[in-house]
């Protein structure tokens, strides 16, 4: 269980975080969303103790992560795969995180097979391993202490399809087994495919959250016209918003019944007229982080 | 997958001695960690080698080849208790380390228990390779005196460990290798020529060259006036580095 309470980090005058609350229940993946430079590593680093927060709290499993006596074995953690020394070998650096947590080293072995690297990736220094493989490694890290929470910060970044594949079925068994994920992504269909719960952050504040299917539902419908400029003017007409989608729709906050009406009543001629799913999903995140949070980014 | 144990208390954290030994490995199991030790270890033979070669027969005695022998571990350790603090940085492994020990003055206290251990040790070690030296420069027809003072071999070991304490120190307030290694070598010698070169600075050089305050160290039993000496310039060299450098990693944000 991961709380994060009303949680904020600035850096001089900018708010890298700004006022973030959510918590991740157990048997739940939680996908924390956001482009880049939205707050979600701060916020991470926050959760783990790693950056002081500016005002709030977040605890896990009730207490704050500094004040966990052997937090490895109660919270796996993997926030940044780059960060191993580039001289020491994928086993050495399992090894030495299995002695720190006082995990019987014979399971180093064991996570080693279980994250996908043999026996000669193990030997060859983190160096020489490929993005993907330091991914691996880091994920091993994060499982040798058998804990019940998991937090990933962008895990997905540099598998390959298989790779990925295999580490949503990974997370899935997880949180089926009872245990809490928090995984952060800057790619909505990632995060789509594993989650129960999203957080959307942009420009550091939470801009929506809820259950997955929820967010799904409120997305509305996808509707597209031969005429679209005479579409458009219709819904603004009867004070429906609209945003257009990459493929000439327009998605709109409406049931089908509506938007079917006024299309009827302004005699427009509809191509297409359907639930705006994970596509809905994907125009709501590009919308609500688009922007303000963009620049923010950027600055 | 083994998750039945939700309800597990908490596991506790691994003891200080377990930090310390795991601070150990991490000297010695990357390449220039292995290296550096392997070569400090060369070049203490080497310096019996030199010494049965070249040193006059009546100066082949132990203590001469024990003193010689400290040399390469004195100039080279240090590196290494640097780059134990600055690699976690450089490197970027403070994300992984602190992450598993929160308390991160833990992870400092085993740092610099660990670079005390080595620099013992590596005296210690130093001490076996002057009585093979010695042995065989009896062979060869050397001196071959076996004596030593007490407090000769203690002074020893104090030097070793102080510099060792030094590059650690260094290495915590610095947090970057190249630059913590400059400074760790530049810094005390350019103090020790703007003392010579600058009047005013004369007495506080005096007081606060550490390469002056503890060449004594290895010559013959301190006076009380030399002690003082040290204790200063090791308060400023050695002590105030640790400290401030602490007080850094302690509150650094690890990104």
């Amino acid at each position: 269980m991961i709380t994060v309470d009303h949680l904020s980090k600035r850096y001089g005058r900018h708010p890298a975080v700004d006022d973030v609350s959510f918590t991740c229940r157990p048997g739940t993946v939680t996908g924390f969303l956001g482009p880049n430079g939205a707050g979600k590593s701060t916020t991470m680093r926050m959760i783990c103790g790693l950056t002081p927060p500016t005002a709030g709290t977040a605890t896990v499993d009730g207490l704050p992560y500094r004040r966990l006596p052997n937090p490895g074995r109660r919270i796996g953690v993997l926030l940044d795969a780059s960060a191993q020394h580039a001289g020491r070998t994928g086993r050495e650096v399992l090894t030495l995180a299995a002695l720190t947590m006082g995990v019987d080293t014979r399971r180093v072995g064991e996570t080693l097979d279980r994250v996908g690297l043999n026996g000669t990736a193990a030997k060859r220094r983190v160096r020489a391993y490929s993005l993907g493989m330091r991914q691996r490694l880091g994920i091993a890290c994060a499982l040798l202490g058998d804990p019940s929470v998991l937090i990933l910060d962008e895990p997905a970044n540099g598998l390959d399809p298989e790779g990925i594949f295999w580490m949503r079925g990974l997370l899935r068994d997880f949180a089926d087994c009872g245990g809490t994920v928090l995984l952060s992504s800057h790619l909505l269909r990632e995060v789509e495919a594993v989650a129960d719960r999203l957080v959307v952050i942009g420009g550091g504040r939470i801009v929506a959250q809820g259950d997955k299917s929820e967010l799904l539902a409120t997305s509305g419908m996808v509707v597209k016209a031969r005429d679209p400029g005479a579409l458009r003017a219709a819904l603004h007409r009867t004070g429906l918003t609209g945003t257009e989608t990459t493929d000439g729709g327009v998605a709109v906050q409406a049931d089908a019944e509506t938007i079917g009406r006024v299309a009827a009543d302004a005699g427009i001629a509809l191509l297409e007229l359907r639930p705006a799913g994970s596509g809905g999903l994907e125009q709501m995140f590009l919308n609500l982080t688009a922007g303000d949070s963009v620049r923010e980014a950027v600055r | 997958m083994t998750t039945l144990q939700r309800t597990m208390p908490a596991a506790p954290s691994v003891g200080p001695v377990r930090l310390t030994l795991i601070e150990l490995r991490k000297l010695a199991d990357t390449r220039s960690g292995y290296w550096l030790l392997i070569v400090i270890g060369l070049a203490a033979a080497g310096t019996v080698a030199i010494q049965l070669g070249f040193a006059p027969e009546e100066e082949q005695t132990f203590r001469s080849f024990f003193l010689f022998g400290t040399l390469p571990a004195g100039v080279l350790l240090p590196v290494l208790g640097i780059l134990s603090m600055t690699s976690e940085w450089s490197q970027r492994t403070a994300l992984s380390t602190f992450t598993l020990v929160p308390a991160r003055g833990r992870v400092i206290a085993a740092k610099v228990a660990a670079g005390v251990l080595i620099a013992v040790a590596a005296t210690a070690a130093t001490a076996v390779v002057a009585v093979a030296g010695n042995l065989l420069g009896i062979a060869l027809g050397g001196n071959g005196d076996w004596s030593i003072s007490a407090a000769l071999l203690a002074q020893t070991l104090l030097t070793q460990v102080l510099f060792m304490l030094m590059g650690l120190g260094f290495g915590a307030l610095l947090m970057n290798s190249a630059l913590a290694i400059v400074v760790f070598f530049a810094l005390p010698t350019v103090w020790s020529v703007l003392g010579a070169m600058i009047k005013g600075l004369k007495d506080a050089a005096g007081w606060l060259d550490l390469n002056a305050a503890s060449a004594p160290l290895t010559e013959g039993a301190l006076t009380g006036g030399q002690w003082a000496r040290l204790g200063v310039a090791a308060a400023v060299w050695v002590v105030l580095p640790l400290v401030l450098g602490t007080i850094r990693a302690l509150r650094r944000e690890v990104a």
